[in-house]
């Protein structure tokens, strides 16, 4: 349903311009309809401008985003607008997605004026409850409200509503659930796995990879700008391949193991799972060859009554 | 005993009436512990460490006292403390990235905090190198500006200013919560070897992420709308929980390995109540699963078990 292909964004950075910043470079990926596929990395890996690059906030460099078959980029007003009913953003920050001096249910009215010139009042109170009440929240204690009457989850809730208002079939929450207290957050989280059975796709994107287990079917490890791993959620949480995947399995907190058994468990696993030799990591690089990598070698007679197990030694013999 | 807290309350001075953030606080630390404390947004977790060091207005002392090393700290009297901090108690501030002067060179700032507390800098730095090393950042970030440092490392250099003078307490605010996974736990690790190399007796960790404290930390303690609801080692308060709430917040905690479809979560339903007018009795009653009458009481902190402390009715109905 979106997909990217091989796009890539680069800022001109330095005093006049002169160096080029690759916040994101040569990503292709695709979410399907109803999929929830989690972008995750570091601060500074890129997630949050791919986020943005789907949601035409900023420009694309290079390659294409492609929604339905559609390159997002040549989108322009009236096909822009309908793009933006199906296509909507939720962001980190619930505070500051408001306007502390105006009821929080203004971000409503905007949809209104844009979308839906002229609907009546009656009718499109209908919509607002129905899409408040789809989120968990009762409208009768969250409308007339100012931002700061209602807490961080409510906010944040709020905003999928104003997403559900449109016909939205794909959303980017970005980190939404970050800047949330822990009993609220899994509030947001179980909705967004609801919406999920409504064939919602959600691009979730996050730092917290229990977040991105719980909640995703599909996880991309991003590092400075690049997919370094791209796959199943099972996959790659239990049988992370990239060195870079792998420090950050070790490095998460969690709940049911310590950091150091955590980190003797994945060297087990790994030496298990290893197709190849097993003294491969600790061969001397230059005798180390593709094959010893994929393949491990049997025990091979070299001389009369010495076998070994090495595949130089019996290329040689 | 390292620190004592006897019945703290602070109040904040507000034109509407007093919020009651921290009321009647009771625990104690060993020497070496380190003890997470953590909570939701507006538990009063940051109140309680910041009248260990800087209890300023609109804050306002109401009763109680905090014992240091058996010696009494001054904590109403802000004048007073200034003995005390950055060579007792010390504070790594939440968000320490933006602790530093951006306008002074890391070295020179440096010179200018030692001296600003009548520390003569060329003694402090054979000992100043010597930490750095530590935590693993070289000689060269002190001619640096801060802006030219990332993150983690302008993490890992607060954690050195703040514990240069060896302090019997540090109090460390949220200083995970703005890195990335894996510098998160190479911090996490410093602060246990500055603790296991003595350089600081205890540590009080404030955060709301509780796998960082499983990793971590030797006790936890739960806070929950300004009053203290359990304190226990880690392991229990982790798997076997006593106050309802402790239990609500445990089991809301998504973890790896647990997926939506497979085993779904439950967050805690209701919102903490207001401190400005807060309910009688026990605050968490109202989302309380197991609210019974008896909760209409305040319920006292109580030892149900070595180090175990749990400030809940159904505790001290048990056994009365």
């Amino acid at each position: 349903m979106l997909s990217l292909d091989r796009v890539s964004k680069t800022y001109r950075v330095g005093t006049f311009g002169g160096g080029l910043l690759h916040a994101v470079s040569d990503v292709s990926f695709d979410v399907e309809e109803g999929e929830v596929v989690s972008l995750i990395g570091e601060s500074g890996s890129g997630k949050s401008t791919i986020g943005k690059m789907i949601l035409r906030l900023i420009a694309i460099s290079e390659g294409r985003i492609l929604f339905d078959g559609t390159d997002v980029k040549t989108l322009k007003k009236a096909k822009l607008r309908d793009y933006y009913r199906e296509v909507q953003g939720v962001f980190q920050d619930p505070f500051s997605s408001y306007n502390p001096i105006f009821k929080a249910d203004r971000v409503f009215e905007g949809i209104r004026q844009h979308f839906y010139h002229g609907m009546r009042d009656t009718e499109w109170s209908g919509r607002v409850h129905d899409a408040l009440e789809s989120v968990g929240l009762n409208p009768a204690h969250v409308l007339g409200k100012y931002p700061h009457q209602l807490s961080g989850g409510q906010l944040q809730r709020f905003l999928i509503a104003r997403a559900l208002l449109l016909d939205i079939r794909f959303l980017v929450a970005d980190e939404i659930i970050s800047m949330l207290d822990a009993s609220t957050r899994i509030d947001v989280l179980n909705l967004l796995a609801d919406l999920k059975q409504r064939d919602l796709s959600v691009l979730f994107i996050t730092h917290d990879l229990s977040l991105g287990y719980y909640i995703s079917e599909q996880a991309a490890i991003m590092y400075r700008g690049c997919i370094v791993e791209l796959g199943g959620t099972d996959r790659i949480y239990n049988h992370p391949m990239h060195p870079y995947t792998k420090m950050l399995m070790e490095s998460v907190p969690r709940l049911d193991r310590k950091w150091e058994e955590v980190e003797i468990e994945l060297r087990a696993k790994q030496d298990e799972l290893a197709p190849g030799c097993v003294y491969y990591g600790r061969c001397p690089r230059e005798l180390r060859t593709a094959r010893c990598r994929d393949e491990r070698p049997r025990l091979v007679e070299v001389e009369p009554g010495h076998r070994v197990a090495c595949a130089c030694a019996g290329a040689d013999g | 005993m390292s620190l004592r807290v006897e019945e703290l309350t602070v109040y904040y001075r507000t034109l509407r009436g007093d919020v009651r953030a921290l009321e009647d606080a009771s625990f104690a630390m060993d020497d070496g512990e380190i003890m997470g404390l953590a909570g939701e947004s507006g538990c009063g977790k940051t109140t309680l460490s910041n009248s260990l060091i800087l209890l300023a207005p609109p804050m306002k002392h109401i009763h109680g006292r905090v014992l240091l090393d058996g010696q009494e700290l001054p904590i109403a009297d802000i004048d007073a403390m200034n003995r005390f901090r950055f060579r007792d108690v010390s504070v790594v501030p939440q968000y320490a990235m933006n602790a530093m002067n951006p306008t002074r060179k890391i070295g020179r700032m440096v010179s200018e905090l030692l001296r600003s507390r009548g520390i003569d800098p060329r003694k402090v730095l054979p000992e100043l190198r010597r930490r750095l090393d530590l935590v693993e950042l070289s000689e060269k970030v002190l001619t640096m500006y801060p802006i030219e440092l990332s993150g983690g490392m302008k993490q890992r250099m607060v954690m050195v200013l703040s514990t240069l003078m060896d302090p019997s307490l540090l109090l460390a605010d949220e200083i995970t919560s703005a890195l990335d996974v894996s510098t998160q736990k190479a911090v996490a690790k410093m602060l246990v070897e500055f603790r296991d190399r003595e350089i600081v007796k205890s540590v009080i960790v404030i955060t709301h992420d509780m796998s960082i404290l499983y990793q971590i930390a030797d006790t936890i303690l739960i806070m929950y709308a300004g009053q203290l609801a359990e304190k226990g080692p880690t392991e229990t308060i982790i798997h076997t929980p006593r106050h309802p709430y402790t239990e609500l917040l445990i089991t809301s905690l998504p973890k790896v390995g647990v997926k939506h479809d497979l085993a779904r979560l439950e967050g805690i339903p209701g919102k903490p109540p207001l401190l400005l007018e807060p309910p009688t009795g026990c605050r968490f009653r109202e989302r309380c699963p197991d609210a019974s009458d008896a909760c209409r009481k305040i319920p006292p902190l109580r030892e149900i078990a070595p180090g175990h402390f749990v400030a809940c009715c159904k505790e001290a109905g048990s056994d009365a």
